[in-house]
Parts: structure tokens; sequence; C-alpha cells
């Protein structure tokens, strides 16, 4: 069987059980759409919540990341993880006492404000639409490469396929279609690691593997890479950073990003109790470490095997002939993400870190230049062709991908079309909107936002790196501070939240744009985006954190010179706190 | 609520002074050991590198999960204790 047909048959097996889950859950109730009813088991709902927030970035970039940047980008592996610490302890719980659909929802209550409401839905949307193109670039290159159609036809598949059952199925659809994707996603990510953990070091578990002996040289496997990649002039992988404070700030962004991001929020809506939102929150940051922890393992390992692909006797001898290289460069040369081009005309593949530092020993060695580029994006999925896998894992890889961004995207898309059917044309156009008809808004939204996120993705407005930045820059600055202040402070009134919001996000945006361009137009930005011009040294992507800290100052400034919380929110901030007297997730 | 009560205040002290202890352990997992420690801790070796690279990349993940159900545990026996379950 070709890897075409088997990589068909993974794919289309798994899509077809994603179809059968969406027609047995479609949802008959806007409770049913917005929060699944409500009744879900924790550890059902921390898988859900662990397929919901691994998008094609954890799944498909982040190990990619690691790999080239080494401990200096663990901040990613921090990041992303200890976010739920913050959403466990500072926010699920209470949200879910709280007891209503979406994030608008409770912003708007507590702050007795229609502006506060209308803010929030507009810090959602943007933080949602602005993540849901990733998702959908994303599923688009893994349909492109796996299914060998052109990137845009790989975009409306999966288009076509979230629609059907996100639309159909709403949240209750979209939370056990995520349970199975979770289960593909997981399987497909960890069978690869342990073949290459098994090679490279003897060791069963990836993690472990990562800190054991390379069986081949008999040194530490880090100490290994350290060694391989000093001799190429690449920094060591466990070189220690000289700018720690951005380290710091970055991975504070991002856990706050994370915890801020309204469509991992809503997943606590649907659980029966608030003891079950807490359990929910530990369940979903263990199936989230299974590939977190094992992550790191990948990128180094393939790292390593990267290398002595290329210098099979070692970084001192002589590099590999072209012609003799393996397959899986030639196929991922055709889709343009490896590019070789023979600088010295020697006929070897010479990869090295090309600095003036290095420039010595290149020329001494009679190098021309580094030859080979090597798109970080397709570490994860060529792993299983570097470490000549079974053709299978191949296609268990290709729906892992797949289910990553789908599972993500779909999740996004409950979030904005909650925001606009439930908080825009109920919440504000037209309250008394029939349960009946609000369903009906909120399939329509999403068959819009499926539209608007399919179109983003075929022209992405070409600045997918930084769309990222945005989306959490906007969860921390905005969301996030204003959640928490509606419950830990019985002080901050609506004038101090709706500024308190407006200047945390103001202050973001204006930071982010003034370096990476207005509105991300290429050339308009105002500095030239390194770390020289940065403001004590923080990169536009770590100004989220920052963003939140003036957000909680301003909004405890305006509060405390303005009018005091009216009586009955007091006692709404009261009544969240203790989990006595919760109800299910209230229709109204 | 009306019916607020001091058992009801202390609950939510409580509740804060545990939040307050998770996190402490929290930042010094992650951006202490991981990050602005780790210097110090380069004299302690782990499988080829040191302490603060293990806690980086490993060991702050593993504590998250443990404080989170740590703290899901104990605030669902504080529930009990003081009466304000569902």
């Amino acid at each position: 069987m070709s890897q075409f047909t088997i990589n068909l048959l993974f794919v289309g097996a798994s899509f077809a059980l994603y179809f059968g889950i969406a027609i047995w859950a479609r949802a008959g109730s806007t409770k049913e759409f917005y929060v699944a009813g409500g009744g879900v088991h924790p550890v059902m709902n921390g898988m859900a919540t662990a397929a919901d927030w691994m998008s094609a970035a954890s799944f498909i970039s982040m190990a990619g990341l690691i790999a080239a940047g080494g401990y200096a980008n663990s901040t990613f592996l921090m990041g992303w993880t200890g976010g739920y610490v913050l959403l466990a302890m500072l926010l699920a719980p209470y949200l879910r006492k709280f007891g209503k659909f979406t994030v608008p929802d409770f912003i708007g209550d507590r702050f007795y404000s229609r502006t506060a409401r209308l803010v929030a839905v507009a810090c959602l949307i943007a933080a949602s639409v602005t993540y849901v193109i990733g998702q959908m670039t994303g599923a688009g290159v893994a349909f492109s490469r796996f299914l060998e159609v052109d990137k845009d036809t790989g975009l409306i598949i999966a288009a076509v396929v979230v629609f059907f059952y996100a639309v159909l199925g709403g949240m209750k659809g979209i939370t056990y279609t995520q349970v199975a994707q979770y289960c593909v996603l997981i399987v497909a990510y960890t069978i690869p690691a342990v073949f290459i953990s098994l090679q490279l070091t003897d060791t069963f578990i990836p993690a472990i593997g990562l800190f054991s002996e390379h069986t081949q040289s008999g040194m530490p496997l880090l100490q290994k890479l350290d060694e391989v990649v000093r001799e190429l002039g690449f920094r060591d992988y466990t070189a220690d950073v000289d700018n720690k404070l951005n380290m710091v700030l970055f991975t504070l962004s991002l856990m706050i990003g994370t915890a801020g991001l309204p469509h991992v929020i809503i997943r606590f809506f649907t659980v029966p109790k608030v003891a079950d939102a807490r359990w929910s929150a530990g369940w979903a940051l263990v199936f989230i470490a299974l590939l977190y922890l094992t992550a790191p393992a990948v990128a180094s390992m393939a790292r390593l095997n990267l290398m002595t692909t290329i210098y099979p006797d070692g970084p001192t001898e002589n590099s590999i002939a072209y012609d003799e290289r393996p397959d899986w460069i030639q196929t991922w040369e055709q889709t343009g993400l490896i590019q070789y081009e023979d600088k010295n005309g020697d006929g070897r593949i010479q990869f090295y870190n090309d600095t003036p530092a290095f420039a010595e020993e290149a020329t001494a060695r009679g190098w021309a230049g580094n030859e080979l580029n090597v798109n970080r994006d397709i570490l994860v999925l060529a792993n299983p062709e570097i470490a000549n896998l079974p053709s299978w894992v191949i296609g268990l890889i290709a729906a892992g991908g797949l289910a990553a961004a789908l599972s993500t995207a779909a999740g996004l898309l409950l979030a904005i079309s909650s925001a606009i059917s439930h908080d825009l044309i109920k919440g504000s156009i037209n309250p008394d909107i029939t349960e009946k008809g609000e369903l009906l808004a909120a399939r329509v939204s999403m068959f819009f936002a499926i539209i608007i996120a399919t179109y983003l993705g075929m022209n992405p407005p070409g600045f997918a790196a930084q769309v990222v930045a945005l989306a959490f820059g906007i969860a921390a600055a905005s969301i996030f501070p204003a959640l928490m202040m509606g419950i830990f402070s019985k002080r901050v009134n609506s004038k101090g939240a709706v500024l308190g919001m407006l200047a945390g996000l103001g202050s973001t945006l204006v930071y982010i744009f003034t370096y990476l361009g207005w509105f991300f137009i290429p050339d308009t930005n105002t500095l030239a985006n390194t770390p020289d011009n940065w403001l004590f040294g923080v990169s536009p992507l770590s100004f989220g954190a920052i963003g939140a800290v003036i957000n909680f100052a301003v909004a405890f400034l305006v509060s405390s010179m303005t009018e005091d919380v009216p009586e009955e929110i007091q006692e709404l901030v009261e009544s969240v706190r203790y989990p006595k007297g919760a109800g299910g997730a209230v229709d109204h | 609520m009306s019916d607020h009560t001091q058992n009801q205040e202390n609950y939510w002290k409580a509740n804060v002074r545990l939040i307050f202890g998770c996190l402490i352990v929290w930042a010094l997992v992650s951006y202490g050991f991981g990050i602005l420690l780790r210097p110090m801790l380069s004299g302690i070796e782990v499988g080829g590198t040191d302490l603060g690279f293990w806690f980086a990349q490993q060991g702050s993940i593993i504590s998250f999960i443990v404080l989170v159900f740590f703290y899901a545990w104990r605030m669902n026996s504080l529930d009990k204790e003081f009466g304000l379950e569902e």
C-alpha cells in the first residue's frame, strides 16, 4: 500500500469517528449548544480541554521551536502549562459557580455595565479570531502535505469538517469530538517519540531518555548534543540566557494569556459542580503534560538525529553527499520546506551556523556558507521518517496533526459564535429573542465565523507568528485581569474595570505595533524590532504581562476615586466565592 | 448574599491563604528554579545538564500538576469543613 493510501485511511477513519460523534451528540437547546448541558464528567472535560488547548502550535511547532532555541525556548513549556495553575485557583471554580454561558456574561453582570460587556466581547472576538487563523493555516498545511492536495483545497476540507460537527453539535458535539481527538493526537505524538527514545537512549519513556545516556557515544544525550552543535558554531543547546527579565516576562505573558483565553475558560462551564471545575483543571493539565513532557525530548532527539544525518561521521568530518541524502529530505524538498544550495560546489551538504564568529573555521574547512535550510515546523511531521519508522506511524501523525488543529479551531469558533449570538444579539440587540431563535443565531454566526477564518487562513495577513503574540497579549492584558478583579475585589467598579481593560489593551497594542508594524502592515513600525530598542529589554511578545499590571493598576486607581460598588453586586461577588447554592449553568 | 457570616469570611480567608501558598511554589519552580536561580543550581547535575534545565523542561510542569490537584483536594475538603459545599 502506498504512503498516500495509508494517510488517507488514517485521516478518513478519524473523520468518520468525529462525524459519528457529532450526529450522536446533536445539540437541541442553547444550554447544550453553549455548555454541553452542564453535565460533562470532569475527567472527560479535562481531556476535551487538553484537545481544545493543544493546537497546531503545540503539536506541530513547539518541538521545532525548542529544538532550535534549546533551553531559551523552555518558556513555551512553562508558559503554556503554568497558566492552568492560575486558571484552577483564580478563575475556573468561581466562574462555574456564577453559572452562566460566556465570559462577557460575567464581566457584564459583575461590572453592571453594558460597556464593560461590549469591551469584553470585542477583546474576546479579537483574541479568538487572530488565534483561529493560525489553526486554519495549520490544518491547511497538514492536509496539503499528507493528502497531496494544494493548501487551499486542504483548508476548505478542514472548514467543511469543522462546520459539520461544530455547527450541528455545538459545545456538546465539540466536547465529545475533542475527547476522541485528544486520544488520536496523543497517541500520534507519543508513538514516534517512544521509538526514537529507544533508538537513541534505550529508554522507553522519552522524558527520561532526554536525561539518559546516548547509547552510541556513551555520553549523556544533552552533552552529546551540546558538543555537536558547538562544533558547528551554534549556541550550546543547554546554554543559559542573558536577558532573564525578558524570559520571565515572556513566560508570565504566556501563563496569564493562557488563563485568559475565552475558549479555554468556557470549558469549565460545562462540568456539573464547582468541585468538578477544580478537579477538571487538574485533569486538563495531566493530559496536556503528557504531550508537554514529551515535547522537549522530541526536540533534542530530533535535533541530534538531524545533525547526525547530515554529519554521519561526526561534525568535524565530511558531511553527507547530496546524492546520498535520505528519502525524507527529498520528500520535504518537494514541499519547499527544506532547501539545499551547493554554495561551494563540493556536492556535499554543509549545515552550520553561518555567523561572523564561525567564519574563520568555515573558510578553513572550505565552506562557502550554510547550504541547508530546514523549516522548523516540519520537525514533528518528519520525525517518523527521520527515524525510519513504518509508514503507518506517518499516517498516524497526519491524523494527529489534523486533530490538534481542528479541535482548537472548533473550540475557538464556538467561543466566537456564543459571543455574537448570546452577548451581542441576546445581551444587547434583541433581549426578547426566543430560545429557538438564539440557537439559530448561534449556528448562523458560527457559519460566518468559519467563512471568515477560512478566508483569512487562505490569505494570511503575513504575520502568523505575531498573531499568536497578539492573541495572548489581548487575553493577558484585558480578559484575565478583569475576571480576576471581578472575583477577588469588591471595590473595583464599572468605570475602573472598563478603563483598566482599555488601558491594558491599549498599551499592549501600542507596544506590539511600535515594533512589529501598525496593524501589522509591513514597514510601518516606528522602531526597529531589535533588543537594543526594546524598553528595558522587554520584547513586544513579552509585553502582555506588563499590560496586565497596567490594567490592574488603572482599575484600582479609578475605582478608588469613584463610587462604591452597589450592594447587590457585592452580594453577587460574595455568591461566586462560595460553592453552596450553585445550580447548573442557568438559562436566562 | 444577605446571610453573610463570619463562617463565610473565614472560608474565603482560608482560600486566599491557600492560593497564596500555592502561587509561591508555582513561582519558585518556574521563575525561580527554572529561570532566575538556574546559575545557583548549576552545581547539581541531572543527566548531562543541571537541575535548572530539568526544572525548566520537566520539573515545573510536574509541580504544576501536583499543585492543582493539591488545591482541588484541599478546597473540596474546606468546602465540607465550612459546610459550604454544593
